[in-house]
């Protein structure tokens, strides 16, 4: 088609469309629907039955952005900030949402949060186990060769990946694990020998 | 009870945890009697979303029935069976005034940049989700809403963001009688998109995956033209050639940070964490629209930088819309839709595991296996 001033003509019309997709143009007219316009002003629509609700009691100190006035009156509790990556958490939240530096801190704590934890299952009755929390048995009990092969699925690509991802916590701890004990071995022998 | 915890990237388990208690006067405690996975809460589980701490319980997509309320709730009462938005939202703040919900200033002292949302880290408040047998909901005279005596639950639950948010994105598109729609993803949220943009008066709607299960499902289920781009070298090109070379009118990114269609970006995102997010789809609907056409981002991206083209997107005039859905305006609109047969979203639904079984449904959701396009949690005390 030449480039004019013209739109391509569509294969079916309004009428056809409407006949063969059921509830085709209920919400026809842009002005009539539920986001339109985007800012609406109501206060009373919601439910809220006060100005600015009450607070919250802060029962720990809460971490929060500094982009904040203060704390937001409600929060959420689960999980405080904790050792090592707690640190590192308190100290992205001293910078702005705006800086990088703010984010890529929270993912790095995410990242010691992660490890610290695997390493401290190691010591209680409910360790880590790879192969029950990574769900991997769904592999042979929901069809993992056959929802792959003869498929053309782009993800294909970088699935061999997450193995590594998933299970490289564990070769890390591992390794943790047995240098600490290697060492450990050598004092006490050393310290048998003196 | 029991809740699902996070262990780190690719690790989930279901443990054992104190019922959440009241915390404020207007707090209640919903018992989960269903709950979804939702594709964002794959970002979670790939350790995408900074700040998501091993322990919390995920899950913001869930109903129940209403346990404990806390002294100032008016509108609930306990033994009430209810639906709750994935957002929390105090209802008057100056963005609830305005109907931005999911804008709420008042519930998320961790980021201005993004409102509260249920088991979704602590850039978004750092509240326990649903995929537990109990939840605390914030102001309950608020969010939640009580389950009409003829909705099903599998649609109520899925009406909590799935179709929401699909229905939304179409919004933002702001179609007109005759546009032409592509939608970028044909999980959920695209093939809600899909449907809901028919009820706007498009003239054409075009659903692009690597998927062929799911691109099936957009044909039967949304009605759509359908295209696997792995099967053509440059899926932008395609677009250009299926719509006389103009770009369609509006294009939906219903794919979001974990997008497929290019490894790097791939690789640097969702393996590496050092994107926000995949821009592929978004980067293909911004090429694959007109000049002056409207691009509608639903899928979620996480708060870092992503390689977004906004050259083009600054060049060819286009309009962006973009935001986390604000459920309970849709409401009104959607139940009527659901109750006329216009939508059927528990149509989609693949897989219903229990909760115990929750790493599997992860893991099976994640690597899309047994076909799966939407997974179910059904907790025990259900």
């Amino acid at each position: 088609m030449a480039y004019t001033a013209d739109k391509p003509v569509l294969a079916e019309s309004s009428d056809q469309l409407r006949a063969r997709i059921p509830g085709w143009g209920v919400d026809l007219d842009p002005k009539d629907r539920p986001s339109v316009p985007r800012e609406r002003f109501d206060p009373n629509l919601s439910g809220a039955h006060w100005d600015f609700p009450e607070r919250q009691p802060e029962k720990r100190p809460r971490e929060r952005s500094i982009e904040h006035e203060f704390l937001t009156p409600v929060f959420g509790t689960s999980c405080p900030p904790k050792g090592v990556s707690g640190m590192m958490r308190k100290h992205a939240y001293t910078l702005s949402e705006g800086r990088a530096a703010h984010w890529l801190i929270l993912v790095a704590a995410d990242r010691v949060d992660a490890l610290g934890s695997h390493l401290r299952s190691f010591l209680t009755l409910h360790p880590d186990d790879p192969i029950t929390e990574s769900g991997v048995l769904s592999e042979i009990s929901h069809h993992g060769m056959a929802s792959r092969v003869g498929k053309k699925r782009a993800d294909l690509a970088h699935q061999p990946l997450d193995p590594i991802i998933a299970v490289g916590p564990w070769v890390v701890a591992g390794g943790v694990v047995y240098v600490g004990l290697k060492g450990l071995l050598r004092a006490v022998t050393r310290a048998g020998r003196d | 009870m029991r809740a699902m915890v996070y262990r780190g990237p690719w690790k989930i388990r279901v443990e054992e945890k104190d019922v959440p208690p009241i915390e404020h006067p207007n707090d209640a405690i919903v018992r989960v009697t269903l709950a979804a996975i939702c594709g964002s809460d794959l970002h979670l589980y790939h350790g995408m979303m900074p700040d998501t701490r091993v322990g919390m319980t995920f899950g913001h997509e869930f109903i129940g029935v209403v346990e404990e309320v806390g002294p100032s709730v008016q509108n609930l009462k306990r033994g009430d069976r209810v639906m709750v938005p994935f957002n929390v939202f105090c209802g008057s703040c100056f963005f609830c005034a305005r109907g931005l919900y999911s804008n709420c200033h008042n519930v998320n002292p961790n980021a201005t940049a993004v409102g509260g949302i249920y088991g979704y880290s602590h850039t978004c408040g750092g509240y326990d989700g649903g995929q537990a047998e109990f939840v605390r909901v914030p102001f309950a005279d608020v969010g939640p809403s009580l389950i009409p005596e003829w909705m099903d639950d599998e649609d109520a639950v899925l009406l909590t963001d799935a179709l929401a948010t699909g229905y939304f994105g179409a919004q933002l598109g702001d179609i007109i009688e005759g546009d032409v729609v592509v939608v970028f993803g044909a999980g959920p949220v695209g093939l809600f998109a899909a449907k809901s943009a028919w009820l706007m008066g498009a003239g054409r709607v075009i659903v692009i995956d690597h998927l062929e299960y799911r691109l099936e499902k957009a044909r039967t289920f949304a009605h759509a033209e359908t295209y696997n781009f792995t099967e053509h070298d440059d899926v932008v090109v395609h677009m250009k050639k299926i719509t006389e070379h103009l770009g369609a009118d509006v294009a939906i990114d219903a794919v979001g940070a974990e997008a497929d269609g290019n490894f790097v970006q791939h690789l640097t995102s969702v393996k590496l964490k050092l994107q926000g997010g995949s821009p592929v789809a978004l980067n293909w609907a911004i090429d694959s629209v007109r000049k002056g056409g409207t691009v509608s981002v639903m899928g979620a991206y996480g708060p870092m930088f992503s390689a977004v083209k906004f050259g083009d997107a600054f060049n060819k005039g286009l309009t962006l819309r973009m935001n986390q859905c604000p459920v309970k305006r849709q409401w009104p609109r959607l139940f009527e839709h659901v109750r006329n047969g216009y939508l059927k979203p528990s149509d989609i639904v693949t897989h219903r595991i229990p909760l115990e079984h929750i790493a599997e449904g992860y893991y099976i959701f994640s690597a899309k296996l047994d076909d799966c396009i939407k997974p179910l949690i059904v907790p025990n005390a259900g």
